[in-house]
Order: C-alpha cells, then structure tokens, then sequence
C-alpha cells in the first residue's frame, strides 16, 4: 500500500496506542485535523491492505505466567505445508507459525511455530502435540529455547515502570 | 504472575480480538461483559498499568508499508561469542537478537525501510564477522493462533 503523508501521520498518532476513551477516532482525528468519518476510512483501508493487522491488546506473557517460550522446527513435506501450517497455526499455544526456507545441510526445517508455557515441561508436552498432528507428514524436528536476550529495541515496547 | 479476577481473563481474551472502527467500539464490548463503557476502559488502564497489557492499538506492519523483515541466523562459536553479539547489535537493523539453544545459537531479526535493506544489512555483517548470515525470510505466514488464552 502507498502511505501517503497523512497516513503517516496516522500511523505517528496510533504507535504508542489507542486512546481509551469512549470515542477514540473522533479524539484521534480532531487532533490530526481529519473528520473522525475520514480518519475510520483510512484505518479501514490500511486494515484491508494488511497495514493494520489488527486493533487489539498486546498481552505480556511473562506477567500472564508464560515463563518459558520454544521456537519448534519441523520439516515438513512441501507438498502438504500449507494445510498443516494452518492446523498449527490455529492452534491456541502457538502465538506465531512461519513457513521458512531451509538452509541445508545446517538447517532442514521448513516450519517454525513458536509455543509458549508456564514451564519447558509445560511446552515439551505441546511440543509433542504437535508432533502427533504432523504425524508422518514430518520428517525432523526440534526445538531452539531462548537462553538470553541480546538486544530488543525494534518493536513498540514501554518503558517498564 | 499477576492475580487477575474472573472479569480480567474474559477481557484480556475479547481485547485480543480486533476492535471496531466504529464511533464507540468499546460499547459492544461492555455490554458483552455486563459492565458500563467507563468501567470497561477503567479496567483495560488498570492491565496497562500493571504491565499485564504491554499496548493496546493498532498492530502495524511494516512490510505492508514498504519495508521488510528477516529471521537471521549465525553459528557463532562459543569462544567468539560476545564479540559477534557486539558487532550484531551494533546494527541499527537488528530489531532484536536472542541467544538460543543449537548449533545456530544466534537468531535475530533484520527490520528495514526498504526490501533491499535487508541484504545490505546482512552482507555487512558477513564481513564483520567473517561468519555466514543464514537468511530466513517468511514464505508465508499462518496467522490464526496469535492469542494468549488468560
């Protein structure tokens, strides 16, 4: 999608988020300068477009008790990725599944979904789970824990308080 | 853990979903739980408050705006460890970076303006540190599961 200025300027006005009061677009567009029906068409256009995945709450795990967190890996026959992709991907602990290129011989995997538990046995157990969907359509798997963060910045994240 | 009571785990899952674009989108929402629009907004401050929510707006991609993003790999050997992840993070482009357990024990994300970025970004970091940058791009992605169930 092409974001012209004014988009932008959207964009710039929602990146810390959306005021909670009980008519945040007419609040959000008074401050641009936009009728509230002007700045919902644009929103709803970036929304079609795939700009705005979503409007919704950004949850912490940790702080919902999702200690642990596995980036399972899979190699799946190309041939059936796209169906069993999606079954994972609905599945309700898996906050993320990916189709990759593998990088051979190193890497084999193909299908990545991260899961997260409030324990590693916690996510073994869903980690197997899915093992039992993929069944014989997998070839391989693992699983990448996270020992340590060395950087995060990208992302909108708040200061923490 | 946070103690959260019966009313925040049934919000925190409905403020996952996408909100309307309507003139008051939380209104359907309080009505749903039983609770006043003011009531409602005061309790989603309160999970913002207390670090429960980290945000809460709009999602916003930016490959869908003209930049791009790449899932990265290096096998670093052990010994050279901490001077790989200073010469990684010192990349502007590196959203982030974990430490993770394989023989491919560092995996961060390249997050540029342009498509083109990513390569640049990539390459340098090749010479830098002498090490091959596996590059993971999505081929495409599942989207279905992206909820925490409270």
């Amino acid at each position: 999608m092409r974001m012209d200025p004014v988009d932008q300027e959207i964009v710039r006005a929602l990146q810390a988020g959306l005021p909670l009061v009980p008519a945040p677009y007419a609040q959000i567009a008074g401050k641009l300068g936009l009728t509230e029906v002007e700045l919902v068409e644009r929103l709803n256009s970036m929304k079609s477009s795939g700009v705005i995945r979503r409007i919704a709450a950004a949850p912490n795990h940790y702080k919902l008790g999702m200690t642990s967190n596995g980036m399972t890996v899979w190699d799946i026959e190309d041939s059936r990725i796209a169906e069993l992709g999606g079954v994972v991907g609905a599945l309700p602990f898996v906050t993320h599944a990916y189709e990759r290129p593998r990088a051979l011989p190193i890497w084999p995997y193909n299908l990545f979904a991260m899961v997260h538990g409030s324990s590693d046995e916690e996510v073994e157990e869903k980690r197997a789970h899915i093992a039992g969907i993929l069944g014989s359509a997998c070839r391989a798997g693992d699983i990448l824990y996270s020992k340590r963060i060395l950087k995060k910045t990208g992302l909108r994240l708040r200061n923490k308080k | 853990m946070s103690r959260l009571d019966e009313l925040d785990r049934k919000l925190l899952n409905r403020l996952q979903d996408d909100l309307l674009t309507d003139h008051r989108p939380f209104l359907p929402l309080a009505e749903e739980l039983g609770l006043d629009e003011e009531t409602l907004l005061e309790r989603v401050k309160h999970l913002l408050e207390t670090g429960v929510l980290t945000r809460f707006g709009p999602f916003f991609d930016a490959a869908a705006m003209g930049g791009a993003f790449c899932l990265c790999a290096i096998a670093v050997p052990p010994d050279r460890f901490e001077e790989v992840t200073e010469i990684v993070n010192a990349h502007v482009e590196v959203a982030h970076n974990y430490e993770r357990t394989h023989q491919l024990n560092m995996w961060f994300v390249l997050a540029t303006q342009t498509p083109d970025g990513i390569g640049t970004a990539a390459d340098s970091i090749e010479r830098e540190t002498g090490l091959t940058v596996y590059r993971f791009p999505k081929t495409q992605e599942f989207f279905v599961g992206f909820r925490v169930v409270a």
